[in-house]
């Protein structure tokens, strides 16, 4: 059975093709180079919201712009079939987004061997929209290894300090998270006696005959460990600081961004609404290890002097609140979980590309060695608070991140009141470290080493060439947050139409 | 008497059904045609044998993939001494295949050597013809012979390079060891047959050397202990052959000696042999799968942990790919032992050989091209430089390794994942379990290879300099034909990682 080609098949071959014609260009010249990379990047962020714009929420099955092909292996239950539902298509959106800009970003800098750094960068664009239209449970897995590889090269080859070491620890990490997950995965297939990776026919078949106990409890716990290494859940979180303070700037607002959410992802679409029974009995693991990140992690976080670094932590620290928002398993704080990735995605990859480019005037990630940015560049500086206010989840300046906080944290009160106020104090560890490091190197005098750097450096403010890619960033995070019904409602309606989310409120609303 | 003769010879005609095996036949004639011709060509002539061998390889491939994919006839030949199956022919193609490789790599490896050279490529059609036979065989004394004539063939293949210590020496260890072997298996044989042979006994033959014969006697005796014996020795037999835990000694120090080329056809074609092997005696010796299911399990787990844990610390590419070959028998031997629950992991296991052929061989076939007088002194740091001085053996290196380590969109991938959903349809958790903390270890080591070749050189330095530093890679130089068999092997990798198509139903064991 093959149908006709969507639009979903081009999001995903665009960036595959570009790469290969990138290598190619990389004969002709730079501009040839910039010129090819950029279009494989644009033409699937149009095509991203041209499918946001035109989504059509009523299609049976919650799938839109579902279509199907045998690459071979139909007979053993697994065909590329590719569709969006509400849960997909924000963050299929932000993939394009975020990959928009980190291609601009990449395509402009001064790395050695653009065009093969652009080639690994593509690949990597082109796993991340295949990861969020895969309907099938195997292309999931697959369209995310596709983009994990040329990560550890890009790690690997590109990298700042301890590359090697940093691109080892990731590779041996996300592998064993890789594969656990595909057990986990391997487990369903065989287990639900569907015999298919189809997402669809696996909801089927476990809604009629869910698992036994013994089985749920280790095919949820192999997900939830192997997703949750990939999503960095405390204490397996260890690569992720080191890999992020390593890797080149656009890599490290990929992954960081995008692909890290495909653990979370896994979990709300895959593990969580076929094995309910699982969340139960892995309640007590998810909250603490969640807690363990908002926490531990978060005061980790305020003791960090590299800018990086703490970035990195950072977003390993707000991983927590997500793993919480779907502990709850709530309508709302699934939602609310999404919500926060997608802000998260585009928050986490503008403060990475700002690191760089302060990185750029300050010839230093070390906070103590800057000071005083903000006269010096002032678009920078507006642009950075604004990120890390957004990273804070500020509800004022209508930024994403507060509705998705927002969501989980209202989950949480109705699901056990105490976790809110264990993670609440993480609002006030965040706020903490953000305002530091927002005074550390934009405000106050200027220190000893940043005047030395200047007398050989003149200090410029963002050129447009660095504005694009942030502005691109900056106005979709404003958009979300000023109009979140535009992702809310469909992945409201998505979220509801599972009966694990919507039954579970049910209950908790009748003992309310 | 002429006539009686004539009609002797058609009726043998008439009863054996030669044409079944017309490529082993053909590979066999082709053999003695290449010496012949030695005699023959001029000595200015002589450096075509290698091609002549090659294209007649070729031919014959392309005929029994474009006419005959599906093996022109199915059941038993020969009185019983072969059987042939879809299986068979898939291993034919297989075993052609990399025996075209393994010609392509020899031709290169012995370019500044001298040396006789075409009594290689003579070897290495019979060997192929053997093995394919090996692969069909359905009765021990058939399975005997094919064996014996592949590793005699050995012998001389492995301690080719004559001038080479190592390769002497590891000519010497595989002749020791595949003598052992072969006497290990034989007494399994002859214990096998005294069993099955014993008048007493319920279900007894008089040719119980014949599979079909021996699992009916097995069936009436599950618990003869004389069996089980004879059993445990002919599966140890093979392990040898496979190289499996704890009868892979041999291997670092074999295929670090030996010419890369007959490196490549130990790991791939004579490991495959042996697994064919084993897939036909696990069902044979099904009735007794209470023994043979825990001792092959045993044998999996610690055949995938020690290749991988042995593999992590070795420097020298060969025993480096080695070691990483014997942890590829431990994988497999996971897909056997499913093949028992689950029949598709039959194809799945072949489909795994097919993905390790296209995957080793881009390997090796980088290994040749390194600039080493011998191949055997190959280390990791040799491969350094490798994406700057030679762009395209960089990324032949990249994809082998890749598709070797599991990774997607590989076709070693696919074979993996194949093997664990087996696996786990199977019940096989603890196999599963090391399979997977298996692939994690390899990781590191399959990691290390790419950045030898890769990591140390792209990195902030002058690219101008550097480019200066580094001369022209001065190994055997990549001639055409040399890029286009390169291009096919990860070409192969590639596409089968992608798109399996026509293989679909087949795989699925439809």
């Amino acid at each position: 059975m093959n149908d006709s080609v969507s639009l979903l098949h081009f999001a995903i071959a665009i960036p595959l093709l570009a790469a290969f014609a990138t290598l190619w260009a990389g004969k002709l010249g730079r501009p040839a180079v910039q010129i090819v990379s950029v279009t494989g990047f644009a033409l699937p962020t149009l095509l991203a919201i041209f499918a946001w714009v035109s989504y059509n929420p009523e299609v049976a099955g919650g799938y839109d712009f579902v279509t199907r092909h045998n690459t071979g292996l139909e007979a053993v239950g697994i065909s590329l079939h590719l569709g969006l539902n509400g849960v997909a298509l924000p963050l299929f959106v932000m993939a394009a987004v975020v990959g928009l800009a980190a291609g601009l970003y990449a395509a402009q800098s001064k790395a050695e061997n653009l065009s093969r750094y652009l080639f690994c960068l593509l690949v990597m664009q082109s796993g991340l929209m295949g990861v969020f239209a895969s309907i099938d449970v195997f292309f999931f897995y697959f369209f995310h290894e596709l983009a994990l590889i040329p990560t550890f090269v890009m790690v690997g080859v590109w990298g700042g300090r301890e590359r090697s070491y940093a691109a080892m620890k990731m590779t041996i990490y996300l592998t064993l998270g890789a594969m656990l997950s595909l057990a986990g995965l391997i487990a369903l297939y065989v287990k639900s006696g569907a015999e298919s990776f189809d997402l669809i026919t696996l909801k089927a078949h476990l809604a009629a005959a869910p698992l036994s106990d013994t089985v749920s409890t280790y095919a949820f716990g192999l997900l939830l460990f192997g997703f949750g290494i990939l999503v960095s859940l405390w204490p397996l979180h260890t690569w992720a600081p080191l890999g992020y303070g390593a890797a080149p700037s656009s890599a490290a607002m990929l992954h960081a961004g995008v692909l890290k959410k495909f653990g979370l992802y896994g979990l709300i679409q895959i593990a969580v609404p076929l094995i309910p029974g699982g969340v139960g009995q892995w309640e007590g693991w998810i909250i603490w290890l969640a807690l363990g990140n908002v926490v531990i992690v978060g005061l980790v976080t305020m003791a960090q002097r590299d800018l990086k670094q703490m970035l990195g932590y950072s977003s390993v620290m707000h991983m927590g609140y997500a793993f919480l928002g779907i502990a709850a398993m709530s309508v709302i704080g699934v939602s609310g979980a999404v919500i926060m990735m997608v802000a998260h995605g585009l928050t986490v990859a503008l403060l990475f590309m700002l690191s760089t480019m302060i990185h750029h005037r300050t010839q230093t990630f070390e906070m103590e060695e800057m000071g005083g940015l903000s006269k010096k560049a002032p678009v920078l500086s507006a642009f950075f608070v604004c990120g890390m206010m957004a990273s804070i989840a500020l509800p004022g300046p209508g930024l994403a991140n507060f509705w998705g906080e927002f969501g989980i944290f209202v989950s949480l009160w109705q699901f056990k009141p105490w976790v809110l106020c264990v993670a609440a104090t993480g609002i006030i560890i965040s706020a903490i470290y953000a305002l530091r490091a927002i005074a550390r190197v934009f405000f106050g005098t200027e220190s000893e080493d940043f005047q030395e750097v200047q007398k050989e450096h003149t200090v410029i403010d963002m050129t447009w060439a660095e504005r694009v890619p942030a502005l691109i960033l900056i106005i979709v995070l404003f958009f979300i947050g000023f109009f979140p019904k535009t992702i809310s409602s469909s992945l409201n309606d998505a979220l509801e139409s599972e009966p694990v989310y919507a039954t579970t409120e049910a209950e908790q609303g009748g003992s309310h | 008497m002429p006539t009686d003769t004539l009609n002797s010879l058609g009726e043998i005609a008439a009863t054996n059904t030669w044409g079944a095996i017309y490529p082993e036949m053909i590979l066999g004639c082709l053999a003695l045609f290449l010496l012949v011709l030695e005699v023959v060509l001029p000595k200015f002539a002589h450096g075509a044998i290698p091609r002549i061998a090659i294209l007649g390889q070729i031919l014959l491939l392309g005929y029994i993939v474009v006419f005959d994919p599906s093996g022109c006839c199915n059941g038993v030949a020969f009185g019983g001494m072969i059987e042939l199956s879809g299986t068979g022919q898939a291993l034919r193609i297989f075993f052609l295949l990399a025996s075209i490789f393994v010609s392509y790599l020899a031709m290169v490896s012995f370019e500044n050597k001298t040396l006789a050279r075409v009594e290689y490529f003579a070897i290495t059609l019979v060997v192929t013809g053997a093995l394919s036979l090996m692969a069909m065989a359905n009765h021990f004394v058939m399975l005997f012979v094919a064996l014996e004539t592949a590793t005699v063939g050995f012998y001389v293949l492995v301690s080719y390079f004559r001038q080479n210590v190592l390769s002497l020496e590891a000519g010497l260890k595989y002749l020791i060891m595949g003598a052992l072997s072969s006497a290990i298996l034989l007494f399994g044989i002859v214990l096998l047959y005294g069993a099955a042979s014993n008048p007493a006994l319920a279900g007894s033959s008089e040719d119980a050397m014949n599979f079909q014969n021996l699992r009916a006697f097995l069936e009436a005796n599950p618990t003869d202990s004389l069996a089980i014996i004879g059993m445990l020795l002919v599966i140890s037999g093979v392990a040898f052959k496979i190289g499996a835990f704890p009868f892979q000694i041999w291997i670092p120090d074999v295929y670090q000696g030996a010419p890369v080329s007959t490196t490549a056809f130990l790991a791939v074609s004579s490991k495959a042999a042996g697994f064919a092997v084993l897939l036909t005696l696990v069902k044979t010796f099904a009735p007794l799968s209470s023994v043979l299911v825990p001792v092959l399990t045993g044998i999996a787990a610690l055949t995938i942990l020690f290749g991988n844990f042995a593999a992590l610390t070795q420097r020298n590419l060969k025993r480096l790919i080695g070691l990483s070959g014997v942890s590829h028998a431990g994988f497999l031997l996971i897909g056997v032992i499913a093949a028992q629950a689950v029949p598709q992991a039959t194809n799945w296991v072949l489909f795994y050989l097919f993905a390790y052929l296209l995957g080793s061989m881009a390997v090796f076939a980088v290994f040749a091209h390194l600039p080493k007088v011998w191949d055997s002194d190959l280390e990791l740091d040799d491969l350094g430089d490798m994406a700057k001085r030679n762009g395209f053996l960089g990324i032949a290196l990249a994809i082998g390794i890749g598709s070797l380590a599991g990774i997607p969109p590989l076709a070693g991938f696919i074979g993996k994942f194949l093997i664990f959903v087996a696996a786990f349809k199977a019940e096989l958790y603890v196999l599963l379990g090391v399979g997977i903390v298996g692939v994690v270890i390899s990781i590191y080591y399959y990691f290390g290879v790419i950045k030898a070749a890769f990591f140390e050189v792209w990195r902030f330095t002058d690219e101008d300099e550097e480019a200066e530093a580094a001369p022209a890679l001065p190994g055997a130089t990549l001639t055409g034909l040399g890029k286009l068999t390169i291009v096919v092997a990860i070409a192969g990798s590639v596409v089968l990682g992608f798109f399996q198509g026509p293989l679909g139903s087949w795989l699925s064991g439809q």
